[in-house]
């Protein structure tokens, strides 16, 4: 081997050591602006206006923020769904996302937790990332199981509830939100992040980010294609109950100490 | 096997027609990126920059991040969106205040095109980049004081001196002409009408606001004056002679326009939709009443209408079939109907229609000036006249 193909081989080893690999889940969800309605068998209506799910927007936002900080990264999202959500897919695309591989086989519909874990596992397993970011809970089922079992089956360390996340090397450090603040949390990539709102105001899909969406890569792959196959579902909902009616406000006469009555309601209801 | 019965079609009141099924998703997507542009950062500050009678200059730089300036035009830092996607963009841009549909179509329009299609590689390269970021500001001079309707009567004159040129004359009603960087401006030389780049700066050259005016308060209306400009040649658009030049110019904008003012309507129709269900009289939602809800079908008639030239002139214009004469009948149309949908919006909303808490007197306003500019209405129904007839009316 001469001298310089030496160099170049190390070059190469170099930049794809360096190379960060993000995967983002992302979900179609319907409009929540909508009304929603059920199918008979407890499941959602999927037939209306459907949207990237705005959790997952906050998640492709801090995937693109990290990449942003980095020499190099990749930001590839993984979506499981309908054909119809190829849409989220795009506008994730838009946003300024990498790629994407969309997992869509009729023999998903109705897919529970856990089987949906499955599933995107399988897809992120073929990638290899460093990290694998995903919103707290999906907008519409709302388990909030899913990240981790995806974590559990990749055997990933999980980060949760991220508000501000840094990749450093081979390290990955968060600020867990809480209800009085954060916690700074760290673990080795691989690893897996949930993160909310905080880590900023999701980006417009600028009409740049539009137009270039149109030639990135968007994969479909199966069932068969991933090498998984449907089980029993772990789950099942058996009813959907609507809330409580709000009752109504309590009315606090001022008799002189009505604002010690309402500073102690409000502590009650932990808003102060 | 018995087919199942399909379900009802559904009726939306804020999209009758379902013209939204028509588009497809990169058009809906550019669409939706507007629309959200123009809730977060225009309709916040609207109503106090209506008032004040000021244009954010700051927001220039953030149309051009989002890509909406010289969006139709292909390289140099352009989009090359279709024509479709742009006037969706007019749309929901002017669904905010005509004021920012006018920044936008005459930035992109009236000075970003005529330097892309008449300009030198040179003119284009120092000015098209800068201009699709929002970094440098572009007005169109043609109009005149006493020029209006016929602007070939033009008096501002550009004679040779040398290699250089001299550029005398008076522009009036000039679109951003206060808070423009370059302006493009048409002139009558020995050979016929020609188009210069005139940057600020330039000794000679200024520029004088119109303030008292009740329209397109948002937006930056004045005067351009020009003393013995000198400008070498290199400043010239080498590619056209005549006033097809100018025209050409204001047909893509009109363009822009017949898609704008239906986002002006759209809002009014809105407005007016939702405060009749609950704005109450004799004991009920006006909207009970007969007569409100004939005004508000017969908005409801018109906008879709309008909507739908507009979209249809829309596919023509990316087909290459859409002549000047198409684009005056959507024009017309579309302003005419428009402004008609926004008064009776007005008389819904009865005194609350006239302040600025609701945006139907600003559209109503606004759209005043719109019926007249880039062609008024009159000249637009002789053109339509002409086509039919082949009878020119207005000479």
């Amino acid at each position: 081997m001469t001298p310089s193909a030496i160099i170049k081989l190390r070059f190469i080893a170099f930049t794809e050591k360096a190379r960060l690999k993000i995967v983002v889940t992302v979900k179609q969800i319907p409009d929540p602006n909508a009304t929603l309605k059920l199918t008979s068998d407890n499941r959602l209506a999927r037939d209306g206006e459907v949207v990237l799910d705005p959790g997952d927007e906050y998640g492709v936002e801090a995937a693109l923020r990290i990449k942003e900080a980095a020499d190099e990264a990749e930001v590839v999202l993984v979506s499981m769904g309908p054909a119809k959500a190829a849409d989220a897919i795009r506008k994730g695309l838009s946003m300024g996302a990498d790629r994407a591989i969309h997992i869509s086989d009729d023999g998903l519909a109705g897919a529970d937790a856990l089987t949906t874990a499955q599933v995107l596992t399988a897809a992120i397993k073929g990638e290899s990332p460093d990290l694998v970011v995903c919103g707290c809970e999906s907008t519409d089922g709302s388990t909030g199981m899913v990240p981790p079992m995806i974590a559990e089956l990749l055997g990933f360390p999980q980060l949760t509830f991220a508000k501000q996340v840094e990749v450093s090397g081979s390290k990955v450090t968060i600020q867990r939100q809480t209800d009085v603040g954060y916690d700074v949390v760290e673990a080795d990539t691989p690893a897996l992040i949930t993160v909310t709102a905080g880590v900023g105001e999701p980006r417009y899909a600028s009409l740049k980010g539009i137009m270039a969406a149109r030639s990135k890569e968007v994969k479909k792959v199966g069932l068969g294609d991933l090498g998984v196959t449907r089980g029993k579902p772990a789950e099942e909902v058996l009813e959907v109950v609507e809330a409580e009616k709000r009752q109504a406000g309590e009315v606090i006469e001022d008799d002189g100490n009505a604002v010690e009555k309402i500073v102690a309601l409000l502590a009650k209801v932990k808003a102060v | 096997m018995a087919k199942a019965a399909p379900a009802r079609p559904e009726v939306k009141p804020l999209d009758f027609l379902d013209i939204d099924h028509l588009l497809q998703d990169e058009e809906r997507m550019i669409r939706d990126t507007v629309r959200k542009f123009v809730h977060d950062r225009i309709l916040p500050g609207i109503e106090g920059w209506f008032e004040k009678g000021v244009f954010p200059k700051e927001i220039a730089p953030e149309l051009g991040r989002l890509g909406l300036l010289g969006m139709h035009l292909h390289g140099y830092g352009t989009l090359g969106v279709s024509a479709t996607s742009y006037g969706l963009a007019c749309l929901e841009l002017e669904a905010g205040d005509s004021g920012f549909r006018s920044f936008v179509s005459v930035q992109g329009s009236l000075a970003m095109f005529p330097i892309w299609k008449y300009g030198s590689e040179e003119q284009k390269r120092e000015w098209l980049p800068r201009m699709a970021a929002g970094e440098a500001i572009g007005c169109f001079g043609l109009t005149e004081p006493d020029s209006g309707s016929d602007p070939a009567s033009m008096r501002t004159s550009a004679r040779r001196s040398g290699g250089d040129w001299i550029l005398n004359g008076n522009k009036l009603w000039i679109t951003n002409g206060g808070i423009a960087d370059l302006a493009v401006v048409w002139a009558r030389a020995e050979d016929g009408i020609r188009g210069f780049v005139v940057p600020r700066g330039s000794k000679g050259y200024t520029t004088r606001d119109i303030h008292q005016k009740l329209s397109l308060r948002a937006s930056v209306t004045s005067e351009l004056i020009l003393e013995d400009v000198r400008l070498p040649e290199s400043a010239a658009l080498p590619d056209v002679t005549g006033m097809r030049g100018p025209l050409s110019c204001l047909n893509e904008a009109r363009y822009g326009i017949l898609w704008g003012v239906v986002g002006a309507a759209r809002t009014c129709y809105e407005t007016a939709l939702e405060y009749s269900k609950t704005r109450h009289q004799f004991g009920k939602p006006i909207a009970s009443f007969q007569l409100t809800q004939e005004k508000l079908v017969n908005m409801l008639l018109e906008l879709n209408k309008a909507a739908l030239v507009a979209y249809h002139l829309g596919r023509m214009k990316d087909e290459g079939r859409l002549a000047a004469q198409h684009v005056s009948f959507g024009k017309l149309n579309n302003v005419r109907e428009a402004l008609e949908i926004c008064r009776s919006a007005r008389t819904i909303l009865a005194a609350n229609g006239i302040t600025l808490e609701y945006p139907v007197i600003r559209h109503i306003n606004n759209l005043e000036s719109v019926l007249t500019y880039e062609g008024t209405s009159e000249i637009h129904t002789l053109v339509l006249g002409e086509a039919i007839t082949g009878i020119q009316a207005y000479r």
